[in-house]
């Protein structure tokens, strides 16, 4: 009788043990604030893919066991004002464990502070300026690499490869990241020894750049390097060939997506652009989340790659925090994480919580970018 | 340098366009019509949704959205102007009505057509182009030049010489006399705005065939220098609106060649305001015909 209560007992605690860890498949919940509307649309619209797809895989994969990863999307407008709001929802009503975004470094300069304030992790995952995010404080990290990181490395390998000698830049200067764009397309040439002829800007709503890129022309420069957002990428990669100007154009970060050769046509052929997702990758990861992107019906770009790097790495700083998915557990795992396999290539954190990986250079080509080995 | 005069004088057609329409509502009949730019934005995704969907020709396209654009006038004339005709300070409160329908249009196109820039498919108008010396100019930016002066005779013509535009005067001058006069004021202003809209529209179309980037903000852009080219041209006059255009479109390109174009708005409202100074009533604006 004593054996058989404590037996009771013992079986007692057992199924009291494992009712919790089964209960206790705690939902860890992350907020993605992207730009889904606004100018930066094009972005947050496969941004969300490839969040979704990963956060799908991990919780099908079990890897996180006793974790379970909720996604909520909302959209910042790709606007300073509504990312605001969007964080404070986040982080005061929804109380997310961890935030992914903001879409732009605009926006991101403006609702970063928020989360670090209420000691909320955020995650950057399109963010490339090089100031004005990380050194926020300790809660902000990112992914993304930085145009300082990119566009060097690109425009050493487009010189080896056109050898040219003077160049013209045209950027936005009314956006934080097609400026940060510009600074380090200037320092990059002026360090490659390029002479730089002339500079022209535009700001974010223009559809004419005819004059600039006349004035840009006229000044007979080797290559044309372009710092803006996709819409006004396209339009003035036409421009510039309708014009008459027949020289390479590299363009920083903004180029960066499928839309930008859709709405340029043919006028994108040849256009050179910086990468920090080699999508030639053979590496497995890379292969598997190009294929389970077209499983889906979508053409993956490097947004949607670095978006999906933003969950996987997440995924990994639960488990090396031992599979505790609170704020503070979050921060502490994102410090451990280290050469974690993905789609953009081995990742780490530099000191300065930014992403450390392989950037590359590719070419519009047939309608596609290719990677130029 | 002939590049850049081609340049602003291709810019300025674009503003001369937009303010054409915007000017007989608004420099006539003293209405400010804030939805103006809201029906250049749907004309232009009215006729890219003609082409891309239905692949109608841009020439059967064109003629159907500017006729679409001309009831979309008549529309905003009965729902943001007519109820409120008659109160006090109507004017005002249909300015305020008129941004509300603005920001209606731009709803729909942001439901309907989404967020992104959109474009017309390749080769919907022929790609030629005409080298004169170093310079290069489109075709299109041709025509759209040809159609920014034809359309300010048409205009013109239309506001001295025909029955419509004797009536729409007398209205300007006194709604009140008019209709004791037996005009039907009523239906002369949803004419004008019929008129007006139809322009407007085939200004968005022209727009986007020549930049071929269409989004649900695109008439914001060119909305306030409209309003500047009104102004300066003087408030009504249909060669005031094309001459004030073209100054503005070959002045800010000059700005962006000499100055680089981070001058290129302070320099073309500076201008505005030193022509207000100088000239109050604008470039062409007649002096005041009576004494309010």
């Amino acid at each position: 009788m004593r054996v058989a209560r404590r037996q009771l007992a013992l079986a007692a605690a057992l199924a009291f043990v494992g009712s919790t860890s089964a209960s206790a498949a705690e939902t860890v919940k992350i907020g993605a604030a992207l730009s889904t509307t606004g100018a930066a649309a094009v972005y947050g619209a496969t941004q969300r893919n490839g969040i979704l797809l990963a956060a799908d895989e991990i919780n099908r994969s079990g890897e996180l066991s006793g974790v379970k990863l909720e996604v909520l999307v909302e959209d910042d407008g790709s606007s300073k004002e509504q990312g605001i709001n969007v964080f404070q929802r986040f982080i005061n009503r929804d109380r997310v464990s961890v935030i992914l975004g903001p879409t732009l470094s605009t926006t991101a300069t403006a609702a970063d502070p928020l989360a670090q304030a209420a000691r909320v992790p955020v995650l950057a995952v399109s963010n490339t300026s090089p100031k004005g995010i990380t050194d926020i404080g300790n809660y902000i990290w990112r992914v993304s690499l930085t145009e300082q990181q990119v566009i060097p490395g690109a425009l050493r390998r487009a010189k080896d490869r056109l050898d040219f000698k003077t160049a013209a830049v045209l950027f936005g200067n009314d956006d934080v990241f097609t400026k940060a764009g510009y600074d380090v397309m200037k320092k990059a040439l002026d360090d490659l020894g390029v002479k730089t002829l002339g500079t022209q800007t535009f700001a974010k709503p223009d559809r004419d750049y005819n004059a600039q890129l006349t004035a840009l022309k006229a000044l007979g420069p080797d290559i044309l390097l372009v710092s803006a957002l996709a819409d006004n990428a396209s339009a003035i990669a036409i421009q510039a060939r309708q014009l008459g100007y027949k020289g390479p154009i590299m363009g920083g970060n903004g180029f960066n997506s499928p839309a930008f050769i859709k709405n340029a046509g043919t006028a994108a052929e040849g256009v050179l652009v910086g990468t920090s997702w080699n999508s030639a990758s053979p590496d497995l990861s890379n292969q598997r989340f190009i294929a389970a992107m077209r499983a889906k019906g979508v053409d993956p770009d490097q947004f949607a790659a670095q978006a999906y790097t933003g969950v996987y790495v997440i995924a990994e700083a639960i488990k090396l925090a031992g599979n505790k998915g609170g704020r503070g557990d979050i921060v502490a795992g994102l410090a451990k994480v280290k050469d974690l396999p993905t789609p953009l290539g081995r990742f780490s954190f530099t000191a300065s919580r930014d992403g450390q990986h392989e950037p590359a250079l590719q070419e519009a080509k047939g309608g596609k970018f290719v990677i130029v080995q | 340098m002939g590049q850049q005069v081609i340049n602003g004088l291709f810019l300025g057609s674009i503003y001369a366009l937009f303010a054409l329409g915007y000017t007989l509502v608004f420099g006539v009949l003293d209405m400010l019509n804030l939805a103006h730019q809201a029906v250049f934005m749907l004309c232009a995704f009215v006729a890219l949704s003609l082409v891309g969907f239905l692949h109608l020709h841009i020439l059967v396209a064109f003629p159907v959205s500017v006729a679409a654009a001309g009831l979309l006038g008549v529309v905003i004339e009965r729902v943001a102007f007519r109820p409120l005709r008659g109160r006090t300070s109507s004017n005002i409160s249909g300015l305020i009505s008129s941004l509300a329908v603005a920001t209606i249009f731009e709803s729909i196109a942001l439901g309907v057509w989404g967020p992104d820039v959109s474009r017309f498919p390749f080769h919907t108008v022929p790609e030629r182009q005409l080298h004169l010396g170093g310079a290069v100019i489109q075709e299109l930016q041709l025509v759209i030049i040809g159609v920014s002066v034809v359309m300010m005779v048409a205009l013109t013509v239309l506001l001295r010489r025909t029955h419509l535009g004797r009536q729409i005067r007398a209205v300007a001058e006194s709604g009140l006399a008019a209709r004791v006069l037996g005009v039907d004021v009523d239906r002369v202003i949803a004419a004008s705005f019929f008129i007006s809209s139809a322009l407007g529209g085939a200004a968005g179309v022209l727009f986007g065939l020549a930049f071929n980037s269409i989004s649900p903000d695109v008439g914001r852009s060119v909305e306030l220098k409209g309003l500047a080219v009104i102004i300066v041209g003087g408030m009504g006059s249909m060669p005031g609106a094309v001459a004030a255009g073209f100054a503005l479109g070959l002045l800010e390109v000059f700005t962006v060649a000499r100055f680089g174009s981070s001058y290129r708005d302070a320099v073309s409202f500076a201008a505005l305001f030193v022509v207000l100074l100088a000239r109050p009533r604008g470039l062409f604006g007649a002096a005041p015909s009576r004494v309010a």
